[in-house]
């Protein structure tokens, strides 16, 4: 009788991981979007292998902001619909702790294909391989805030109109911060200078949203339920 | 011992019900009867915490259910209108997960033992979207079996898309939750019968 | 005694006669402020050395600016106080706060444009001011957007009221990470916080400007803030009985 938050959030990370391993497609068509975008500034931009290696870093965070908010309403959305949101809310455990876990499961399926490809995206703009490296790391850093922050967006805009578009609108600005240190870190490694201040501020970023955005988006979705 | 005390409830303009209290012991069930969009499920879902009081107040054991947060919970189980299961898992796979939310082991054995009480067991290891809306319903009604632990049970049309022999059986199993000291608060179009146990009424909407 | 003073105005109904008697005192304020800052601004301010007479419009641009920032921080405020006490009519405040506060973020980055074109010869620069003005009226605007989707009214008080207070905490951060960008990739050429050098007729006006955007923007959140009330509290006797007389 009575279980420990661990199994609870446990449960909930596995039952997401599950339900996104039968549901692939969710799962691929984010990582796809996320190659095509990057792909499509040099059709946009020009082949010169000058001008892609500088823009190289932005593009590939923008495709990757871009490809988090996309699957923004997953994170959320299905639970809210078929009644599983209103059982987790009434779960006798802190809410805060099993909303992190599905922000884990979130960041499991579409934060990290991101950074296991874009090195290979970064390729065919000719980083050089300490850029790549730091691409790598810069990403992993900053994806999870990317998720955590985003589900503060996603728990706000259950069920209402405008969607995709409204969750778009309030999280872009919110991503901002990490949109420029993490294509700031692969600039600094690529023109040569350090990259170790802004990936420490990266960091700094994701702790800060670990610490706070779990919790404000448990308040959201309490707020949703209403 | 749940109470509720002059709670009122407001969609959009409309004030659906006001000064409204009830008191809902061990053993007893209430009804909760009205007309569609008399705030039946308004009610239910106030009284579960998951919709604000907006005025008077809802009390489990004496103390307000907003501060009591987790303990409340612990104590509740609740079933919406949504069925709460994922189309992608199994009918085993989803109430395994939902007991280990609420903090129940239970193994895949007795999982499909409780389905096939229930007449489920042929389709216990389906995923879930591809069963009918009766069976939907009947799966997840199997966690009233393992929620003894549980005082208070709110269902909200537990009997809905239900044939009458399944009908039957979740009498039954409220029936004896109520008899063990549970309670039972409950909405239903239907015409019910707990053989043997304290069901009272409340209508909603009436002037 | 103290406490009964600070509730009395709490709820709509009383608020709303003391808010209306408010509005004419403001709006005067602000006439006035507003002339006596613009006479400075294009008469008594002498021509800047450096960038002639088009630097006159840092009078308007920079109170806009401080206002915008300002009044979000004061948007998140009350809307915290709603999210906290449960109270409507901070809810409400807030909401009547973000449309002027937009309007200030507009003007800031309008100014801006006016400003930027005959001295850096752009009508747009991505100088740190500039960019994180234009940041923050895409939190303006997603907290209106938000506001405007969610039907039921203490949802939409509740939920914007958590994107509010999201949104104040990450405008520091929003702010210091353009300004950092900025120096990285443009180097300090092309800043506007690097107005000329002030003489103390300048500081003066801009004081009296901001003054006057203050005190319009009171005004204008008093106003919309009644409208509000009539509009959220149409069921009540008290509503019923102003329509009446």
């Amino acid at each position: 009788m009575g279980g420990s938050p661990g199994a609870a959030c446990r449960a909930v990370t596995e039952r997401d991981l599950l339900i996104a391993a039968r549901r692939r497609s969710d799962v691929l068509t984010t990582f796809f979007f996320f190659v095509i975008v990057v792909s499509l500034f040099p059709l946009g931009v020009g082949p010169q292998p000058d001008t892609l290696r500088q823009i190289a870093p932005g593009v590939v965070w923008v495709a990757a902001l871009l490809a988090a908010m996309l699957s923004l309403a997953r994170m959320f959305g299905a639970d809210y619909a078929d009644g599983t949101l209103e059982q987790l809310v009434l779960t006798p455990q802190p809410l805060t702790l099993l909303v992190l876990a599905k922000i884990l499961a979130h960041w499991l399926t579409t934060g990290l294909p991101l950074v296991l490809i874009a090195p290979l995206l970064g390729l065919q703009f000719d980083l050089p391989g300490n850029a790549l490296a730091t691409l790598l790391w810069s990403l992993l850093i900053g994806t999870p805030a990317l998720s955590l922050i985003g589900a503060v967006g996603a728990a706000l805009t259950l069920g209402v109109r405008g969607g995709g578009a409204l969750t778009a609108l309030l999280v872009l600005p919110l991503y901002v911060p990490v949109l420029v240190f993490g294509a700031g870190a692969v600039t600094a490694s690529a023109t040569g200078m350090g990259a170790a201040g802004h990936l420490s501020l990266l960091a700094a970023m994701s702790l800060a949203a670990l610490v706070f955005a779990p919790w404000a988006a448990a308040m959201a979705l309490r707020i949703s339920l209403e | 011992m749940l109470q509720a005390r002059q709670i009122e409830c407001t969609r959009g303009n409309r004030r659906l019900f006001q000064d409204l209290s009830f008191r809902l012991e061990a053993k007893q069930a209430l009804r909760v009867g009205g007309e569609n969009g008399s705030g039946k499920t308004s009610l239910l879902r106030m009284v579960a915490g998951l919709s604000p009081v907006e005025a008077g107040e809802i009390l489990w054991n004496e103390a307000r259910i907003a501060a009591l947060g987790e303990d409340y919970r612990r104590d509740l189980l609740f079933l919406g209108h949504a069925n709460g299961l994922k189309d992608d898992l199994t009918a085993v796979e989803n109430l395994r997960h939902a007991l280990a939310l609420a903090g129940t082991e239970a193994g895949a054995a007795e999982l499909r033992a409780a389905l096939a009480e229930q007449g489920l067991g042929a389709v216990a290891d389906l995923p879930v979207r591809l069963l009918s809306q009766g069976q939907k319903r009947r799966v997840a009604l199997v966690r009233l079996g393992f929620a003894a632990d549980k005082p208070l049970w709110i269902l909200d049309e537990p009997f809905s898309a239900l044939d009458a022999a399944s009908i039957g059986r979740i009498e039954k199993v409220v029936v004896s939750h109520l008899q063990r000291g549970g309670m039972a608060l409950f909405t239903t179009h239907q015409e019910v019968e707990l053989a043997g146990a304290q069901v009272r009424s409340v209508e909603l909407g009436v002037a | 005694m103290r406490e009964m003073n600070w509730f009395k105005y709490s709820s709509p109904q009383t608020f709303y006669p003391l808010a209306g008697k408010m509005v004419p005192w403001f709006m005067g304020t602000a006439a006035v402020l507003g002339l006596v800052g613009l006479y400075i601004a294009f008469f008594a301010a002498p021509t800047d050395f450096q960038q002639g007479d088009a630097y006159r419009i840092i009078f308007i641009h920079v109170p806009a600016a401080w206002m915008s920032m300002f009044i979000y921080m004061v948007m998140a405020f009350w809307a915290g106080i709603g999210l906290a006490f449960n109270t409507r009519l901070s809810s409400m405040m807030a909401h009547a706060l973000a449309p002027t506060g937009a309007l200030m973020t507009f003007i800031a980055l309008w100014t801006g444009a006016f400003w930027g074109r005959p001295t850096w010869g752009a009508w747009w620069v991505w100088d740190a001011r500039l960019t994180s003005e234009l940041i923050l009226l895409f939190l303006y605007l997603g907290y209106l957007s938000l506001v405007a989707a969610i039907d039921d009214r203490r949802r939409a008080d509740k939920a914007s009221a958590v994107l509010a207070l999201v949104g104040a905490i990450n405008v520091p951060i929003i702010y210091f990470s353009v300004k950092w960008w900025n120096t990285l990739h443009q180097g300090s050429s092309i800043s506007m916080t690097r107005a000329p050098s002030m003489a103390s007729i300048m500081v003066a006006g801009m004081l009296v400007m901001v003054f006057a955007f203050w005190a319009y923007s009171i005004a204008a959140a008093l106003l919309r803030v009644r409208c509000e009330i009539q509009d959220r509290e149409r069921g009540a006797a008290w509503i019923k009985d102003l329509r009446k007389s």
